[in-house]
């Protein structure tokens, strides 16, 4: 902001704080339609809930006798599900332990890959190249975190550097691959990145049985983390929530400067909207694609390192669980703006912590958690479908230049 | 058949872009629609067509109301189009082609395409086409591919035929083609409607001409009117076809092509040993039809292109093998001939765009960070001096009118101080206002010292601008010309005769040569 | 004009080639990797391919090949047309098709011999080579047919592993409610239909990004079936689960030609989907190639806008072409619960749609060629499967990498030209 103020004309478009901009972002004319796509999405997860529910089909087959019991059953049940979602995300004061009862906590635990491999593909995506492979690369980085975590014995202030070092490389290379290939020969993103994720679980498979192989373990699984490799806990020994979470949130500020106020982000945002255009304003189109790609996969690769470092501490073929697709949603849901990403990163890692909690306290699977957040997407692409749902008027101009 | 159109309205959100447009064809008629670029003439024919629905009015075709709800009908109607951007799919024959949506099928759908192949034949051998059914369309030439388009029309019995901008793409020598076409399936009682906004086809081939200007109908003309009337009713006003402008006072020649060669990734040479070069204080305009290597040209000299032999030499230094960055670093300023592929990001604000080539120099960035308040006092500047008619320069780019489009290109590119100027297409689609505009920006840049090189398929403004004159056919220079020549020398050149033989043609005794020169300007 | 002027723009420009030397470079490393790998690494001993199983009408002695020495005359035969197409690119600028075929087969065949021989028995079955392969090869085309569908109409289909995943799910729970392996079948159609359906309603009407909406579908399908499995799969009436018992497919063999070594018990052991599938692909070869449909089908999706202008409805071509690949990769999937497994369970098309989208991409868009690109991936799998157990050179994980690397390099333009129809992926907006 220091450029702004060595201006002494009234210049308004360019004053704005970070801070507002993220307000604006959020409130903008979109939001009122990811709200409600989050509202619909909800619902629909509520009818699977209730309908699945041998209370309600019970109840149900009375219905006609008895229609309030069926209501009450599926109000029941629906609100035992979400109230258990709702408080294994936040607050649980019906918890045994006071550690259980503060979920929002595992909220941020499970948010902080979320937050770096959303920021992946948001970055790639602003520049036109739609990163599938963040899957892959969270592999990777957690490859690489891991052959230097375990592999090595360094000093306390070295070894995490490291560590978080050697996660952004391989995430790098991984996405820097398809970055080159991308930009190279015309090979589509979308179809190598994909076909990287497999090769990327093959890789892993196999240095797990050789190379990386716990030798006093009989499973593909990794030695234990270094003790001077893993993030510090933020709450102490209580809380899985760690370092990690620092280095996605300094990660949001940067991608959001390096998106919004550099240089690089401009020519990124050029060759995003119009590769053409961009060429022919000098700029390296082919080069914007293997950079934004290495650092797209460095972010996923950091990922990886929140993973391995932070909550797994050993790796295995699994390391990666869903949260490279899971980013993509995010991306998403989070407009492909960073502070969007960060905050649909925080709602999502909100799911994962309450549908653990859900699928323990309610016996209703955490697999509705996919539906549900498929489903906000799904919502959130289509705003003509939400507006259709509610009956609300198209606020601005549709595709009219099209 | 006669073809009515009555009070056609067709709006687009708040966009009018034809308004009560009230029209009648007569059977056996070449009816022309003369307009300017962006006057609705192509979504006047796109409603015509089907592929619109009107907004309000009617069409009626031997006096009764018709409805199209999508081209099949029209087609079955009897209408027949052929556009601006050809619509064959690349991979198919000729014959798939043609049959494509009227296919001739046996058992099970099985495609039957000797049935096509006979009607192609029969056609192409009736006007003289030499069109081979079993030819792949992406192989074919524009002009041939043109007739393709015309075949499918005929070949679902087209009784009316529209032509949408036809000779756009069109060398001299096939536009004539073409109007031989026009004469005998006029002769053959298809009616004919003809768009376009070139003034002197039109009086050549017209029966009745229609001047449509901002979606309205502005009135009728006779083939024998007076060019100057004809553009003036197209423009709106009484317009001063020549610019103002001092005779050149050309410096050193600081700009030398030498030898230059443009291949394509397959080998062809698009641009084949091409020298010329251009002093300060000069305009060289580049004439030719579309497609005749100017693009590579220009792209050549900005390092856009692959394949390049031979040396462009600017102040001295060689700009053969350098990158866009340094091509622009040595003091070129380039404006592409399509701004909204080339030139700006649409969905980027005014500000941004007017940075697109400069923001990685003080001040509007300082170490890898935008300065945005400095961009945006640019933009305010840059947004008055050019007259850019916008509400604010944070609107984005693509909200603007091409012609203000333009401004904001050239804005940017002459923001800079210049060792070359390069405009491609400057005025394409642009509204006469700031046609002189831009023009008289261009003259000053010159005036200035720089050298400029123009390429423009737009013969007025070839002859407009330039202080000399190149003529590009086939990737082929044809020789330089003075700026006051003829038009019928650089027709000529366009053809394909280099500059020596155009002129002893010229100098020959003129037989022969009536007929088409009835609708040349004086 | 009296003038005529003879040089027209197609002829006055005389080609100079312009040379790609992908292509070689390749062909020279994978030379080198025969040379120093099938030579130097070669095993010494005999690779042993049985043909004939016990029993067979016909008997056919196994194939005995000396390892080493079959390696080497690979990998001169490699070296001698590694250097042909580099001689051949910097002469004509274009390598002939032989050359390449000829290398890919040779170096094929070699890999396969000194896999072979480097394990520790030393030999192979080729009925179970194959008869494995075809569990893999049979979901990956029908995967593959229909990304073949929705592609070559213009619509990109990433959906294929929900489409596969939901045929699966839906095939086992109505075979098991019916009893009758066919409700299953035709149950698991309809499945893929709804997929697709939503595919085609986000994508055609909200022209929503097409692969956006591939993705998250995939997430969806696994997030229901996934949902379900639990809730409803795993009630236990008396003790036993019995929404997942799915009645199988019986094999229908066919006389005579089900006796043929190798090929018999591959194409004509099969059960009713197997059948299908070779219908499927010839017919919708024949249909895209030969037909009106086929015809209207490639114009909507090379230059939808021409498809326009002659009366085709676009998007009405597209969303039928959708919901019929839905229906085809439906299919598929019920092959996973009513053929080759006895149940279902938890995301078991195991990223099958990925391959499938890389076998339509490795096999150019194409039925036939996706459909050997699926069965070259089947080999290529099952090949990792055996080996596992045999003990080899090589790991297994490597065969399993190999599709995906394949399509890398097939999108990379390594393996000849994969062009996409030319408006795959495009929304269609009229006007």
């Amino acid at each position: 902001m220091s450029e702004t103020q060595t201006v002494k004309e009234p210049t308004p478009p360019a004053k704005e704080s970070q801070g507002s901009q993220v307000i604006r972002e959020i409130m903008a004319g979109n939001a009122v339609i990811s709200v409600l796509a989050v509202v619909v999405a909800l619902v629909i997860g509520g009818i699977l809930i209730a309908v699945t529910d041998p209370r309600v089909t019970a109840a149900a087959g009375y219905f006609f006798a008895d229609p309030a019991a069926t209501l009450s059953a599926i109000w029941s049940s629906v609100s035992e599900a979400y109230g258990a979602l709702w408080r294994g995300a936040t607050y649980d004061p019906t918890a045994r332990t006071w550690q259980g009862q503060l979920g929002i906590f595992e909220t941020l635990t499970f948010a902080t890959p979320l937050i770096l491999s959303g920021l992946a593909v948001t970055l790639a995506f602003r520049a036109g190249l739609f990163n599938i492979g963040a899957q892959g690369q969270i592999i990777l980085g957690a490859t690489f975190a891991g052959a230097v975590g375990f592999g090595m014995h360094l000093p306390p202030a070295i070894h995490l550097p490291a560590v978080i070092l050697a996660g952004a490389i391989g995430g790098a290379i991984w996405g820097g691959i398809a970055g080159f290939l991308k930009a190279r020969t015309g090979a589509h993103e979308v179809i190598v990145t994909i076909m990287l994720n497999y090769i990327a679980i093959s890789l892993v498979l196999y240095l797990l049985k050789n190379q990386l192989k716990d030798p006093n373990s009989t499973n593909p699984i990794s030695p234990q983390m270094d003790g001077n490799a893993v993030f510090p806990l933020l709450l102490g020994p209580n809380f899985r929530v760690h370092a990690g979470l620092i280095v996605a949130i300094l990660a949001v500020i940067g991608v959001a400067w390096l998106l919004n106020r550099s240089t690089l982000g401009f020519e990124y945002r050029a060759i995003g909207a119009n590769p053409k255009a961009a060429r022919t304003a000098g700029m390296l189109v082919s080069r914007g694609y293997i950079t934004v790609m290495l650092i797209s996969g460095a972010l996923a690769g950091l990922a990886g390192v929140a993973q391995i470092a932070g909550t797994e501490k050993s790796l295995d073929s699994e390391i990666a669980g869903s949260i490279g697709f899971d980013a993509i949603t995010v991306a998403l849901l989070g407009r492909s703006k960073p502070w969007g990403t960060f905050f649909a990163a925080l709602l999502f890692g909100a799911f994962k912590a309450g549908g653990t909690s859900m699928a323990v306290n309610a016996d209703v699977s955490i697999d509705i958690v996919a539906v549900v957040q498929s489903l906000i997407v799904l919502f959130i692409a289509a705003p003509p479908l939400i507006r259709s749902i509610f009956r609300i008027k198209a606020a601005r101009r549709e595709g009219a230049s099209a | 058949m006669k073809l009515e159109l009555r009070g056609i309205t067709k709006s687009f959100g708040a966009l009018v872009a034809n308004d009560h447009i009230d029209l009648v064809v007569e059977s056996g008629e070449i009816h022309s629609l003369l307009g300017e670029n962006g006057a609705g003439k192509s979504t006047l024919m796109n409603v015509l067509y089907g592929l619109h629905e009107p907004t309000a009015g009617e069409i009626l075709i031997d006096d009764k109301p018709v409805k199209f709800s999508g081209p099949a009908d029209a087609m079955a109607a009897g209408i027949g189009m052929v556009h601006q951007h050809f619509m064959l799919v690349p991979v198919f024959t000729v014959a798939e082609n043609v049959a494509l949506g009227g296919e001739s099928t046996g058992f099970a759908g099985i495609l039957d395409l000797e049935a096509t192949r006979r009607k192609i034949r029969e056609i192409s051998s009736r006007f003289g086409f030499h069109v081979d059914p079993d030819a792949l369309v992406e192989e074919l030439p524009v002009g041939v591919q043109q007739r393709v388009e015309i075949i499918k029309a005929l070949v679902r019995n087209a009784r009316i035929l529209i032509l949408d901008e036809p000779t756009a793409v069109l060398t001299p020598r096939e536009t004539d083609e073409l109007m031989d076409i026009m004469g005998q399936l006029k002769a053959g009682g298809t009616s004919i409607v003809f768009i376009s906004h070139k003034l002197r086809e039109v009086k050549a081939i017209s029966d009745t001409i229609t001047v449509i200007r901002r979606g309205k109908v502005v009135g009728s003309a006779d083939p024998s009117a007076a060019t100057t009337e004809l553009a003036s009713m197209m423009v709106g006003r009484a317009v001063n076809l020549t610019l103002d402008k001092a005779d050149a006072t050309p410096g050193d020649e600081t700009f030398k092509v030498t030898n230059l060669t443009v291949m394509n990734d397959a080998g062809q040479r698009l641009l084949d040993d091409v020298t010329f070069s251009v002093s300060d204080g000069e305009i060289l305009a580049v004439a030719g039809v579309q497609g005749n290597g100017q693009t590579e040209l220009t792209e050549a000299v900005l390092g856009l292109q692959k394949h390049v032999m031979g040396s462009i030499m600017l102040d001295g230094k060689e700009l053969v093998g350098r990158s866009v960055r340094q091509v622009l670093d040595a003091g070129v300023g380039f404006v592409p001939e399509d701004r909204q592929d080339d030139g700006l990001v649409g969905e980027f604000s005014i500000a941004e765009n007017l940075v697109l080539d400069l923001y990685t120099k003080e001040p509007y960035s300082r170490f890898g960070s935008m300065n945005r308040a400095v961009i945006a006092r640019n933009a305010e500047e840059k947004v008055a001096e050019f007259d850019v008619r916008t509400q604010s320069a944070q609107d984005a780019a693509d909200t603007l009118s091409g012609g203000n489009q333009q401004k904001v290109v050239l804005a940017r590119e002459l923001a800079r101080p210049l060792k070359l100027f390069i405009a491609a297409q400057p005025t394409r689609g642009v509204d006469v206002g700031s046609i002189e505009f831009l023009h008289k920006r261009i003259v000053a840049e010159r005036d200035a010292g720089t050298p400029v090189v123009i390429v423009s398929t737009e013969l007025d403004e070839v002859l407009e601008l330039g202080d000399r004159i190149a003529v590009l056919f086939a990737g082929r220079l044809m020789g330089i010309v003075p700026g006051k020549s003829s038009r019928e020398l650089l027709g000529l050149m366009m053809a394909g005769l280099p500059a020596d033989e155009a002129r002893a043609q010229l100098d020959a005794p003129a037989a022969g040569t009536a007929g088409q020169s009835e609708g040349e300007l004086p | 004009m009296s003038v005529t002027a003879n040089i027209s723009p197609s002829k006055a420009v005389d080609r100079v080639a312009v040379r790609s030397w992908k292509l070689p470079i390749l062909f020279g490393l994978l030379a080198l990797f025969a040379v120093v790998v099938f030579v130097v690494l070669g095993p010494s001993g005999q690779a042993t391919f049985r043909i004939s199983q016990e029993g067979d009408a016909w008997q056919v002695p196994d194939l005995a090949v000396p390892a080493k020495v079959f390696g080497v005359v690979v990998a001169i035969l490699c070296v001698l047309l590694a250097a042909r197409a580099y001689q051949q690119m910097r002469n004509g600028g274009r390598i002939d098709n032989w050359v390449s075929m000829t290398f890919t087969v040779a170096f094929v065949v070699g890999l396969l011999v000194w896999i072979i021989g480097g394990t520790k028995t030393q030999n192979i079955t080729l009925v179970g080579l194959f008869t494995g392969a075809m569990l893999i090869t049979t979901p990956l085309v029908f995967g593959s047919l229909s990304g073949v569908l929705c592609e070559r109409s213009g619509v990109v289909n990433i959906a294929i592993e929900g489409q596969l995943l939901a045929g699966a799910f839906t095939a086992s729970l109505v075979s098991s409610i019916t009893h009758n392996a066919y409700a299953g079948l035709f149950a698991a159609a309809v499945a893929g239909v709804l997929v697709s359906f939503l595919l085609a309603a986000f994508s055609i009407k909200y022209v929503v990004n097409q692969i956006i909406v591939g993705v998250v579908l995939n997430v969806l399908v696994s997030g229901l079936t996934g949902f379900l499995f639990e809730k409803i799969m795993k009630i236990k009436v008396d003790g036993a689960t019995i929404y997942n018992q799915p009645a199988q497919l019986p094999d229908l063999p066919i006389p005579l030609l089900s006796q043929i070594p190798v090929i018999g018990p591959t194409l004509f052991r099969q059960s009713i989907i197997g059948y299908l599938m070779l219908v499927l692909v010839a017919g919708i070869w024949f249909g895209l190639f030969r037909t009106r449909w086929g015809l209207r089908i490639r114009a909507v999706g090379e230059h939808p806008k021409a498809a326009d202008t002659v009366g085709i409805n676009v998007n009405r071509t597209r969303f039928l072409n959708v919901l019929a690949g839905g229906a085809v990769a439906g299919v598929g999937g019920a092959y996973f619960t009513l053929v080759a497994v006895s149940s279902f369970s938890k995301d078991m098309t195991g990223g099958l749609g990925f391959i499938a989208l890389a076998a339509l991409i490795f096999g150019r868009w194409n039925p036939i060629g996706a459909a050997l690109a699926a069965l070259l991936f089947g080999v290529a799998g099952n090949l990792q499967s055996i080996l596992s157990l045999a003990g080899t050179p090589i790991d297994g994980q490597f065969l399993a990498m190999l599709p995906y690397a394949l399509t890398i390099l097939a999108v990379s333009g390594f393996v000849g030209k994969s062009r996409a129809p030319a408006a795959d992926g495009e929304p269609y907006i009229k006007g």
